[in-house]
């Protein structure tokens, strides 16, 4: 293979690798944050899509320009997701950690079936986008612009997230109600609160992803499933709560499967982005950046 | 809403007609078990108050229920005149009652600096966390030299002071504190003491539960007794020193 194309097919990998760490890193910030996994998460990026969609469909603006109202929407809905379910989920008396999976995997059939009714089960998509079906070129390479507007929408946002967990108070505190829940209200901090508002954090982040996913990518009810599959990976290959470690391993599925899309028939792309992950589980249980 | 904290202006010694905190017929069950039963104390404006008993008396309980950590199951605490005992424990340190549990409950992979900082997490005023911190530093100055350290690689002693540190810098009107000199060695548990008592001095009213009678009762100006969850004795710090039942059970005199 040329070295051209070798390029060509790292720096698509390595956008869509940008784009599934920016879908995957709410959910590590949520599970780090609180033990819980978020089954939910998928249904979150297809209600920002299906968001941006309707959206589209009664302003006809641009999904770049919708894209900051989906993410303020997403944070609400992520919000309201904790306060009206998970937070009663974690007062199960036994078996929380079951009940918080079925809480948030009910939540996720029950948003597919208010999206199924709304919208039906058509393949939605936008059209006449600014960047739609649009390549730029950069060097010699031809990048499809809204994966390159998607990656570098990734990159802004997890700069601002990590000066948010760095050097705000709310950062502080996020970090201090991962470590110790039950302590915080020592300092007086809410820990509901900041349960509420990194759910919302959470959700809004996989919200920006799903407003670009939404230019170049088919809309229907189920179509959070696949992503929220690799999210899962990535997270896991990450190490569940890190959010470096969801950028790493995010470019690090991108790549694979990229590479692996050349080799092998793109069907089967997806056994090397599993068997990658499976290898990592045996040799690091707790991800490639996990703390142990 | 947020009380003014300790530069209010209120002298340590100002006699109210109200205690600064009142604890009344309080029953605390703690898994399952009955910890604390129908016990009652006074807590005035710019004392030291020091709860003894054994191991088990309840101490610790009585402490988180008053922190609302532990929930009541009969009886009235009111703070500052206003009833906390239903009130969710991040409102209750807003309120001014700041607590240093047992086990110190720090952030422990957090800097130190991060850890003071959160203490402050209720100011936004620069001067509201500058002030206190500068208090922190004055009392410990080791901690000082360990900000970017972690918490949890600080020793037993330097831990106990960043955890009254942190709650110092919230401000309180009154500090709860459960057993500080555990578990640290000798020569900082002096140093413990004393810090307890210049804070005293700034205006801050200490609640002390100790097993180190002696040396509390020396800085102390009242004291409660208790055993298997009941208040048995209360009075001075020099009736308790003299009773003689405290003098067999607790000072070995």
């Amino acid at each position: 293979m040329q070295i051209e194309s070798l390029l060509q097919v790292f720096a698509s990998g390595l956008l869509m690798g940008l784009l599934y760490a920016l879908i995957a890193v709410g959910l590590s910030l949520i599970f780090g944050l609180m033990n819980v996994v978020n089954f939910a998460h998928g249904e979150f990026l297809m209600v920002a899509m299906y968001a941006v969609y309707s959206l589209w469909v009664v302003t006809l603006l641009d999904p770049v320009l919708l894209a900051p109202v989906a993410t303020a929407f997403l944070f609400g809905v992520g919000a309201f997701a904790y306060m009206g379910v998970v937070r009663f989920a974690m007062r199960a008396k036994s078996n929380v950690s079951m009940v918080q999976i079925f809480a948030t995997f009910g939540l996720a059939i029950f948003i597919q079936g208010v999206a199924q009714y709304f919208f039906t089960p058509d393949y939605r998509s936008i059209t006449d986008t600014w960047l739609g079906g649009k390549t730029i070129s950069i060097g010699g390479l031809f990048l499809p612009a809204p994966q390159l507007i998607g990656g570098l929408i990734s990159i802004v946002l997890f700069i601002g997230l990590y000066l948010l967990m760095s050097r705000t108070d709310f950062g502080k505190a996020l970090e201090a109600t991962r470590e110790d829940q039950g302590a915080v209200a020592l300092v007086g901090i809410n820990r509901n609160k900041v349960f509420a508002l990194g759910w919302g954090l959470g959700a809004a982040l996989v919200g920006a992803a799903g407003a670009v996913l939404a230019i170049f990518y088919y809309i229907y009810p189920q179509v959070g499933g696949p992503f929220a599959l690799i999210a899962y990976v990535v997270v896991a290959l990450g190490g569940f709560g890190s959010i470096f470690g969801a950028l790493a391993a995010g470019i690090i599925v991108g790549l694979v499967e990229a590479f692996t899309a050349v080799l092998i028939p793109p069907s089967m792309k997806t056994i090397a982005v599993y068997s990658l992950y499976l290898a990592v589980v045996f040799i690091r249980p707790n991800g490639l950046f996990g703390r142990l | 809403m947020r009380h003014e904290g300790i530069n209010s202006g209120m002298s340590p010694n100002a006699s109210t007609a109200t205690p600064l905190l009142a604890v009344r017929g309080l029953t605390t069950a703690y898994r399952g078990l009955i910890a604390v039963s129908d016990v009652s104390i006074d807590v005035d404006q710019g004392e030291i108050v020091v709860v003894a008993g054994a191991n088990g008396a309840g101490k610790s309980t009585l402490l988180k229920s008053v922190a609302g950590l532990e929930r009541a199951r009969s009886g009235a605490i009111t703070f500052f005149g206003e009833r906390i005992e239903a009130m969710p424990g991040h409102v209750i340190t807003e309120r001014g009652l700041a607590y240093v549990p047992e086990n110190r409950r720090l952030f422990p992979g957090l800097s130190v600096s991060d850890n003071l900082r959160l203490g402050s997490y209720l100011y936004r005023k620069r001067a509201d966390r500058e002030a206190p911190l500068e208090r922190v530093f004055s009392l410990f100055p080791r901690l000082k030299e360990r900000l970017q350290q972690r918490a949890g690689t600080l020793s037993g002693g330097e831990q106990q002071m960043l955890a009254i540190g942190r709650a110092l810098m919230t401000r309180p009107r009154l500090l709860m504190l459960d057993e500080p000199s555990q578990g640290i060695m000798p020569k900082l548990v002096d140093e413990i003491f004393a810090a307890v008592q210049s804070i005293r001095d700034t205006g801050v009213t200490i609640l002390l539960v100790e097993q180190r009678l002696a040396e509390s009762l020396e800085i102390a100006n009242r004291a409660y007794v208790l055993q298997t969850g009941r208040l048995i004795l209360s009075g001075t710090a020099a009736e308790v020193r003299d009773n003689p039942d405290v003098r067999k059970a607790y000072l070995g005199i």
